[in-house]
């Protein structure tokens, strides 16, 4: 379960942002986790509870926001279902993923003096 | 105190990121792939089930290979030495990477063991991931090509139930075909039939490190993608 190791990277980020803006605490943190993205959303709320005891964290909520998959032609653009087939019915150019691979760090709410 | 509504609470600061959790793993891997380019290696990260076949495809293919093109590696297990044993006995510089309990390998496990391989001699450097077909999927290596190996019990679904893995990867290698003939229904075109569902520009080769079948495929895959990678290079140092 590499969820632990993702929450370890987040808290770290945190505590960086927190010093550079020599910041009393953090209130809130939000982050965003893609459907493709390999990281399930309840794990890492899990981890984050368990790792963020006696850390910069420990009074943070953690905000999570499911970001859906969605795949367009590389070619002309337009939206494809995965289910239908990753090749554009019109040029039969590969899909690419436009979106739902995001393990991403959006805000950190702090409290400042 | 808070400008808003005079609450009493202390100041809230919110600032805005849009930034990769993983970035410092990022930054070594990028530091891992700047490293490899300059001495002129192509990296693969070779990932699969557990028991799929990634080291007995490593020792088929240096067998094939025979020394015209330099292969090392390493292997990650949650314990023992066993894999790298195993290349270690067919020719190939390897160590191994134990990580305890974690599922996967990142950038750092990879920068230390470099120190460890005699990189400078390589022209092929493959990364035997942990056996896991999850979490090897999320961390950036500093390869240049991901590749999966799939067996062919492990069931024609397997993509379709694991689609960051096979979504991620430039290649498959279907392991184990010698064994179809005792698996009644299962097919070649049902696996690719699947992929097609979760790999945008599917690549799939049949083989069997048993009975030779598909290696030449596979060596040819390695010479052309070496080849790509050493013109990109040339043109970016010209």
């Amino acid at each position: 379960m590499h969820e632990y190791s993702i929450v370890e990277a987040l808290i770290s980020r945190v505590s960086q942002e927190v010093e550079a803006h020599g910041a009393r605490g953090v209130m809130r943190v939000y982050v965003k986790i893609g459907a493709l993205s390999g990281v399930e959303p309840e794990l890492l709320a899990s981890a984050y509870e368990v790792f963020r005891e006696k850390t910069v964290c420990a009074d943070a909520e953690l905000n999570i926001e499911r970001v859906e998959e969605r795949w367009a032609c590389s070619s002309c653009r337009q939206a494809l279902a995965r289910e239908a087939g990753l090749i554009c019915p019109r040029c039969s150019t590969p899909a690419r993923l436009v979106s739902g691979d995001e393990i991403v760090l959006e805000r950190i709410e702090m409290e400042v003096a | 105190m808070c400008q808003d509504c005079g609450c009493g609470d202390p100041e809230m600061v919110p600032v805005d990121l849009h930034a990769r959790i993983l970035a410092d793993n990022d930054r070594l891997s990028a530091h891992n792939r700047d490293h490899f380019a300059r001495l002129g290696i192509f990296t693969l990260n070779l990932m699969g089930s557990p028991g799929s076949g990634k080291t007995a495809l490593l020792e088929a293919t240096a067998k094939r290979l025979g020394g015209s093109l330099r292969l090392g590696a390493v292997s990650g297990d949650l314990a023992t030495d066993r894999d790298a044993e195993r290349l270690r006995a067919a020719g190939i510089p390897a160590v191994s990477i134990t990580t305890g309990s974690a599922c996967h390998l990142d950038a750092q496990m990879i920068h230390r063991s470099l120190h460890r391989l005699p990189l400078s001699d390589l022209d092929l450097f493959v990364i035997e991931n942990v056996g896991n077909l999850v979490c090897p999927a999320v961390y950036d290596l500093g390869q240049n090509a991901n590749v999966v190996t799939l067996s062919v019990t492990e069931g024609e679904d397997k993509p379709l139930k694991y689609p960051v893995m096979f979504a991620k990867v430039g290649l498959v290698i279907l392991t184990k075909t010698d064994l179809l003939p005792h698996l009644p229904g299962v097919t070649v075109s049902g696996f690719a039939a699947s992929l097609a569902r979760v790999m945008p520009d599917p690549k799939l080769i049949p083989l069997s490190a048993l009975n030779g079948d598909g290696l030449d495929a596979w060596i040819s895959w390695l010479s052309a993608s070496l080849a790509r990678a050493h013109n990109r290079q040339s043109r970016r140092s010209v």
